[in-house]
């Protein structure tokens, strides 16, 4: 719903959608049609290509949690990874990403996945077990041996790095 | 229920709304704005965002014109009217502002090739850039344009003509070159300026502006930097333990998500990766019990070597700067004898932080806190590089007055004696002479120009030094490692010599001092601004292409985010120091006495009082006699070193305010933690409590009539009342501290049930036999938290 107000305000951004497949993004929206570009497609912009995270974060803003992006779902992801974001929006959707198996929760699994991408596998198994064990013991306040998303937000709001 | 037709024109349906119906309306209409303002912080699907919206809008647009009440309604539909229109405008002013910002796309390519830290040292040249062309505006359009406009043009007066003796050479481009000839008696330096009280038909008032603007300089930069600072430390906060979260952090906020190029993210994965290897060492190692006598007596030699070299440093500057002053009575000097002292303080500059760096490797300090070190000591040579740069200046001039006095006299004779021989010659006593030609009278030595001259070929060999460092440092370096790499016997590229990395804080210290200089030297030449300026426009093209073609990045990239206001307070200690020597001349030394704004006076800021005395209306003169006397001032002063006592000791309750808070805080995740856990409490004090209370397994089940008084007295507990203990012992008391002695009434053997951790001095007691047994019979304890 509503493409052509999106359209109307970042004529910008449209035309980045667009040149990511021209014959398949129309130009007006005036009968509202429902077009998405698959995840293959978004990570190949190059704001996102050299990210670790860029499937988790397509993934994130689709609807059917595939990567899917309609142009709405794009200005989403656009307008959070956005300088000008607030804090706690920016606080959500890290948590989000971050959720590898998109339970809700930050489990070990996540964490170890997590520190692979960042590391590009350097890290010897027992290095990655100690490091997820002790940021796991760091933030953990319930003690469920889980990140939820209060712990999360506790530990990142303290961050001094965070917004970028 | 409110009338259903909104349309209010007339005014009987408005009566059938009542009161209670239009507050309710109202509340409503203010929440729908409210959700619309923090609709950005929601993380819903923009389909939603964008259905709520429009439902929002809608709503809010058909009852807000219904809530004016009658004949006030059409005002207040005018006046939302006009706050959406305004609304509207700031949001497009600021998108606007945005794109104007000069310089963004560059800068976010350096970021995305370097990281966030390079890309903070642009960012903070171009701040530095818009501060200065602020200054230049007010220093331009205040002092030089009325001073070309409206004054005496060049050579009608003898402080704006190059004299006689110089005029040959005055063109000579070595002579420009050490801004002498023609360069000295233009706009660009103090000395040009004439002192007439009012020019032009605007009687402009020049010797004020000049004086208002070089106060106004130091004014207007405190405000920014200040301004800078504040809106610094409240984005970054901090206020986080450094080593609460390590690896927490680590791993979610090390990623730079601006990072679009290939080789940088994989540096960044390089550092990444290090960073932790380092942290699981740090982790698995514990301290390590090294020779202490042996890193302390290192630290000293260290410390010691480092503040000889400091001393040498300066001892040097001074030294040349005796030496430039027996040069210039010389003529015949080489070009190196010429520029020997910029020369020097820019070859201190490049050869000692290196050397620094180098002994500091005996410090063994971890690397964060060697950094700070060395910026610190960097700080340190710069700054003894200035002042007795500066000292020495003040010898020269102290010179220069004395050589004054017989100048201006010399310079009165001489005139009386061109009177006496133009009488002579013509025997026409009624004709009056004309006056001597400018290019003749003789000039005095003019120390405030001088000083300009000084400062502005200091900086003007700061820029050769830092452009040619750029220059062959980088990029001859980089040409060198790329082409001759074909045909060399080891990997240039991988090992030694290799491409250089950008020197962040090098760079930055470089940009205060210059800075500095600049504020030093703007009082005693108005173009030096200007000359920092174009400075800074070039600097920023250069350095931008120099970074992009011939630097690589960091091998480890590390933050800026805290740095920044660390380099803004630099600026803030700097902008005191440049203006200590400055206020110390305006108050203290007499201008000179044929050139510059406020000759003639005995000090400078007596055009002050001029001003007042002649400008300003009586009264304002006697109200300000009057301020100044001391007996008024000294109750100012005092009253002022109070309220920052005041302040101080305010913000410190604060502070320990701030620490208890997060100390309860923290304990009562920890007893969380471990309640969950069903561990035993690492916190000692409960610890010890634990300790103290009487074994909890031989106390019997509860028997039922006893709940009613539970009830009562659970309710009961939470006032604090020493003396109501007297029918009911078994009241379950809230601890006070003013409670009298609970031996009386037998011990309070467990805690109160509401009352979160915190020392319970009440659970001490163990009450004699009696005690003990009557508090068990009351049953099951309750619950500890």
């Amino acid at each position: 719903m509503f493409p052509d107000l999106l359209l109307s305000v970042c004529p910008r951004l449209h035309g980045r959608f667009h040149e990511l497949a021209p014959h398949l993004v129309p130009l007006d929206y005036t009968n509202q049609p429902d077009i998405r570009l698959p995840l293959a497609l978004i990570v190949s912009m190059p704001e996102l290509k050299e990210n670790p995270f860029r499937n988790r974060i397509v993934e994130v803003f689709s609807e059917d949690g595939q990567g899917n992006l309609s142009f709405n779902d794009f200005v989403d992801m656009f307008s959070a990874l956005c300088e000008t974001a607030p804090r706690e929006l920016k606080t959500i959707y890290a948590f989000k990403i971050y959720d590898f198996n998109v339970d809700n929760f930050l489990c070990k699994e996540d964490l170890e996945k997590t520190l692979n991408r960042l590391t590009k596998g350097e890290l010897t198994p027992e290095e990655v077990n100690l490091v997820c064990s002790k940021a796991m013991e760091e933030a953990d306040l319930d003690g469920d041996s889980k990140l939820s998303f209060s712990d999360f937000e506790n530990m990142i709001s303290k961050a001094p790095d965070f917004l970028r | 229920t409110p009338s259903s037709d909104t349309d209010s024109n007339t005014d009987s349906e408005e009566e059938s709304m009542s009161e209670g119906e239009m507050e309710r309306l109202k509340e409503e209409v203010e929440e729908k704005k409210k959700v619309i303002a923090i609709m950005r912080n929601k993380p819903w699907r923009m389909k939603r965002r964008l259905v709520h919206l429009k439902e929002c809008q809608e709503f809010v647009d058909k009852f807000e014109g219904a809530l004016g009440k009658g004949k006030g309604r059409k005002f207040y539909a005018y006046k939302v009217m006009m706050t959406k229109k305004w609304i509207k405008f700031q949001r497009d002013f600021e998108n606007f502002k945005t794109t104007c910002i000069p310089w963004e796309r560059k800068i976010k390519e350096v970021e995305s090739h370097f990281g966030s830290s390079v890309a903070s040292y642009f960012i903070f040249l171009r701040w530095m850039y818009g501060m200065n062309m602020v200054l230049f505006g007010l220093t331009f359009g205040l002092v030089v344009i009325p001073e070309v406009l409206m004054g005496l043009p060049y050579g009608s007066i003898p402080r704006k003509t190059v004299p006689r003796a110089e005029q040959p050479t005055a063109q000579d481009y070595s002579v420009l070159m050490d801004f002498n000839g023609y360069c000295k008696y233009s706009v660009l330096f103090y000395g040009y300026y004439n002192n007439q009280r009012t020019i032009g038909l605007l009687k402009f008032r020049l010797p004020l502006s000049y004086l208002m603007v070089g106060v106004g300089t130091f004014g207007y930069s405190l405000m920014v930097v200040i301004r800078t600072m504040a809106k610094n430390a409240d984005v970054g906060g901090g206020d986080g333990d450094d080593g609460e979260f390590t690896f927490a952090w680590k791993m979610f906020t090390s990623w730079d998500y601006l990072i679009g190029n290939a080789e940088t993210a994989d540096n960044k994965y390089a550092s990444i990766t290090t960073s932790f290897k380092e942290s699981i060492v740090d982790e698995q190692e514990n301290q390590k019990d090294e020779n202490i006598h042996l890193r302390r007596f290192l630290r000293v030699l260290a410390n010691f070597m480092i503040i000889c070299c400091l001393g040498g440093s300066g001892y040097l500057i001074f030294f040349v700067v005796k030496r430039s002053q027996e040069f210039a009575n010389r003529d015949d000097l080489s070009w190196y004898e010429k520029n020997e002292l910029e020369l020097i303080m820019s070859l201190l500059g490049l050869v000692c932080p290196p050397l620094f760096e180098t002994i500091a490797e005996l410090e063994e300090y971890h690397p964060r806190i060697a950094l700070k070190w060395q910026l610190g000591r960097i700080f340190a040579l710069f700054l003894g590089n200035l002042y007795t740069f500066l000292f020495a200046l003040f010898d020269e001039v102290n010179n220069k007055l004395e050589e004054e006095v017989s100048i201006r006299n010399a310079s009165i004779w001489a005139q009386k004696e061109y009177y006496a021989n133009f009488t002579l010659y013509n025997n026409d006593t009624d004709t009056t002479p004309p006056p001597m030609d400018p290019s003749d009278v003789i000039r005095g030595p003019c120390w405030e120009t001088a000083v300009g001259i000084e400062f502005v070929k200091l900086t003007v060999s700061d820029i050769q030094v830092t452009y040619l460092t750029i220059l062959i440092g980088d990029f001859a370096r980089a040409v060198i490692v790329r082409f001759l790499n074909y045909c060399w016997c080891w990997d240039l590229e991988a090992t030694y010599p290799s491409y250089g990395e950008f020197d962040i804080s090098g760079n930055v210290l470089g940009l205060v001092f210059n800075q500095g200089m600049i504020w030093m030297g703007a009082f005693y030449a108005p173009g030096l601004v200007g000359i920092n300026v174009l400075r800074l426009l070039s600097s920023m093209y250069y350095q931008c292409w120099a970074v992009m073609a011939t630097n690589v990045p960091h091998e480890r990239v590390f933050k800026a985010s805290k740095s920044n206001n660390f380099y803004m307070g630099l600026l803030l200690l700097i902008l005191f120091l440049s203006l200590l020597p400055v206020v110390y001349t305006i108050m203290t030394l007499p201008p000179s006495f044929d050139c510059g704004p406020f000759s003639g006076k005995a000090k400078m800021f007596d055009v002050i009082m001029e001003t007042i005395d002649l400008d300003l209306p009586a009264f304002l003169g006697t109200l300000m006699g009057y301020a100044a006397n001391p007996g008024l001032i000294i109750p100012a002063v005092l009253l002022m070193v109070l309220a920052i006592y005041y302040l101080n000791s305010v913000s410190e309750a604060y502070q320990h305010a701030n620490a208890e808070l997060k100390k309860k805080m923290q304990m009562a995740r920890d007893e969380e933690k471990n309640r969950r856990n069903n561990t035993e409490s690492t916190d000692q004090v409960m610890k010890d409590l634990e300790d103290l209370l009487p074994n909890r397994s031989l106390l019997p089940p509860a028997p039922p009539p006893e709940t009613d008084n539970k009830a009562d007295q659970g309710g009961k507990s939470t006032k604090v009342r020493p003396g109501t203990a007297g029918k009911d012992v078994n009241l379950q008391k809230d601890v006070s501290l003013s409670s009298p002695n609970p031996n009386a009434r037998g011990a309070v053997t467990r805690p109160p049930g509401p009352r979160g951790p915190g020392p319970l001095p009440g659970n001490g007691q163990q009450g004699p036999g009696g005690g003990p047994g009557r508090g068990r019979g009351r049953g099951q304890p309750p619950p500890r938290r």
